[in-house]
């Protein structure tokens, strides 16, 4: 049991203060923002809501929304039975567990815009290996910068191969904190492959696949750098996700009102369903603790 | 050999042909790759990696990105240990909200925060400086140090510390001789993954520099865009940056597992 102490208010302290200079200062500032217009030269009026009305009648906004959430859509579906399923078939103990480990986390320490320029290479038509060998050896007819399809497919495979292993990492933690007896019990029982995976593997994944499902919803969401250099949000629209559509309205056309309200109502969404995943883990967390 | 060791190695053979690709190309003369497709260099030439040691302009954006990395990632760890400790032992008036706040601030997406953040580290004249963007990287690396922490921090029984009160042992003591190195996994996987954040964030450390800051990550924007497009210098240039990852994961590859599941299996 926890006791109860108000002097660990002492110990947060420095956090917060370092975290609310980062956070609140800024906040306000878009707040500010959200509710004036600007004529250059520090010139600021009340605006009231107009941005946010202006904002959730434009289509532009849903167009961009419509699309971030096929985005993470798309990525969970793919990545978490992916992750899942590369984590069961990886070795338990050995030699080959750091080394795979190692060369899986690979593409989670390269630069955003790295990965970016990388992939970017990879897929140019007649030059990249990607793009050479749809193009030429399989006879695809395949250029990102001109079929939306294509970029779609490109930056799907992108983030697939970007954070994938972030899910097998945790599944992988999940996994082998199962008991060897476990195991053994189970094949007394003569229990199938799938009653196995159902009933033992699965449920002790349950709480590290929360926290994954958490991180990829929140990242994939925020997702700037990466899609950007690759496509820079083309062809056309068809790859403008939110966030690359808010940094356009705010640094490109210089309109501090609209992209401070759009920041607000983004920030809103992402908390909304981070706060649900959230309180589901933390349930999650007591129940288990029940269990002990 | 298993069957089932196939699934693996496909998966790391995919994780590994972009970065061969971007190596392979990094080694190639600017004119075999724009000649056409080659999957190995014909004529092998390091001249893009001699333009990029001889070149200040390109060896300070490494030394910058390591700079502030470093200094983000000792801010990070030393100011969430406390903190971590407090939300592990006790309860106290809004502990819930305050770690569930800290958390928000990982789910802010950088884009709303950075031009605000421009005109924040203006005003306070830390604009340009590896400061600047060290404190910026606090707001989403803080709260998953804290994080991490805490979750390692749970997995120590309580009676370590009853027991070192018991022999006398004062806070301060305690803390530093007994109870840091209890967690020592704890602290390795935490400083990695401020680092890793700080590394591969670009949009604010390049929102908050100009010229005597400038992470390598806006050096290769900047090229990218200005002389042309030289792909061999490019791909020289990213694979540079992903040895510094290359290193640190090394450090800590036996707790990696448990670091990503933030000590909470």
């Amino acid at each position: 049991m926890k006791t109860e102490n108000q002097k660990a208010w002492f110990f947060v302290l420095p956090v917060l203060l370092l975290v609310a200079f980062n956070a609140i200062i800024p906040m306000m500032t878009v707040v500010n923002y959200s509710v004036q217009e600007t004529f250059g030269d520090n010139l600021f009026f009340w605006e009231g809501l107009t941005w946010f009305e202006q904002l959730l009648n434009s289509e532009r906004f849903y167009n961009a929304l419509g699309r971030q959430f096929l985005f993470t859509f798309l990525i969970l579906i793919i990545e978490v039975p992916l992750g899942i399923a590369i984590a069961l078939s990886m070795p338990r103990k050995g030699f080959w567990v750091p080394v795979c480990l190692v060369l899986m986390s690979l593409p989670m320490l390269i630069p955003w815009n790295v990965v970016g320029a990388m992939w970017n290479i990879f897929a140019l038509p007649d030059i990249g290996l990607l793009g050479y060998t749809l193009n030429h050896v399989l006879g695809i007819n395949y250029d990102m910068t001109q079929d939306p399809v294509a970029a779609w497919v490109t930056i799907i495979t992108m983030d697939v191969w970007h954070w994938t292993s972030l899910v097998v990492l945790l599944s992988y933690a999940g996994l082998v904190s199962i008991p060897e007896a476990y195991y053994q019990a189970a094949k007394i029982d003569g229990a199938s492959n799938w009653s196995v995976f159902r009933f033992i593997q699965l449920p002790k994944m349950k709480n590290v696949l929360t926290i994954a499902i958490l991180l990829r919803f929140m990242d994939s969401f925020n997702i700037y750098t990466e899609p950007f250099v690759l496509t820079g949000g083309g062809p056309g629209n068809s790859t403008t996700l939110l966030s690359i559509d808010l940094v356009k309205i705010a640094l490109g056309q210089f309109d501090l009102g609209p992209a401070a309200a759009m920041s607000l109502i983004y920030f809103a969404i992402t908390l909304l369903v981070s706060w649900l995943f959230y309180t589901l883990m933390n349930r999650e967390d007591l129940n288990t603790e029940g269990d002990r | 050999m298993q069957k089932r060791s196939i699934v693996p190695i496909v998966y790391i053979v995919f994780l590994m042909l972009p970065i061969y690709w971007l190596v392979a190309m990094s080694f190639k003369t600017t004119n075999e790759i724009l000649a056409g497709f080659s999957l190995f260099p014909q004529t092998f030439t390091i001249e893009a990696y001699v333009t990029i040691f001889t070149d200040p302009s390109w060896y300070w954006g490494y030394i910058n990105s390591i700079i502030y990395v470093s200094l983000n990632t000792i801010i990070s760890v030393c100011v969430a240990l406390p903190a971590a400790y407090a939300f592990s032992r006790y309860r106290f008036l809004g502990d819930k909200q305050l770690f569930f706040w800290l958390l928000t601030n990982r789910m802010a997406p950088a884009a709303v925060f950075a031009l605000p953040f421009f005109q924040l580290y203006s005003a306070v004249g830390l604009f340009d400086t590896h400061l600047a963007v060290a404190l910026a990287h606090c707001l989403f690396n803080i709260p998953l140090a804290v994080w991490i922490l805490e979750g390692f921090m749970g997995g120590v029984p309580k009676e370590l510390d009853e027991t070192a009160y018991v022999d006398g042992y004062s806070f301060p003591h305690f803390f530093v001789k007994i109870f840091l190195p209890t967690i020592k996994a704890g602290v390795g996987v935490t400083a990695f993954f401020c680092f890793m954040f700080s590394w591969v964030e670009l949009l604010l450390a390049k929102t908050l520099t100009a010229v005597a800051a400038k992470p390598i990550a806006a050096t290769m924007t900047k090229t990218a865009s200005s002389a042309g497009y030289e792909l061999g210098l490019l791909a020289a240039a990213g694979t540079l940056t992903i040895i510094p990852g290359a290193i640190v994961i090394y450090f800590v590859r036996n707790y990696i597992a448990k670091g990503f599941a933030m000590g909470r299996v």
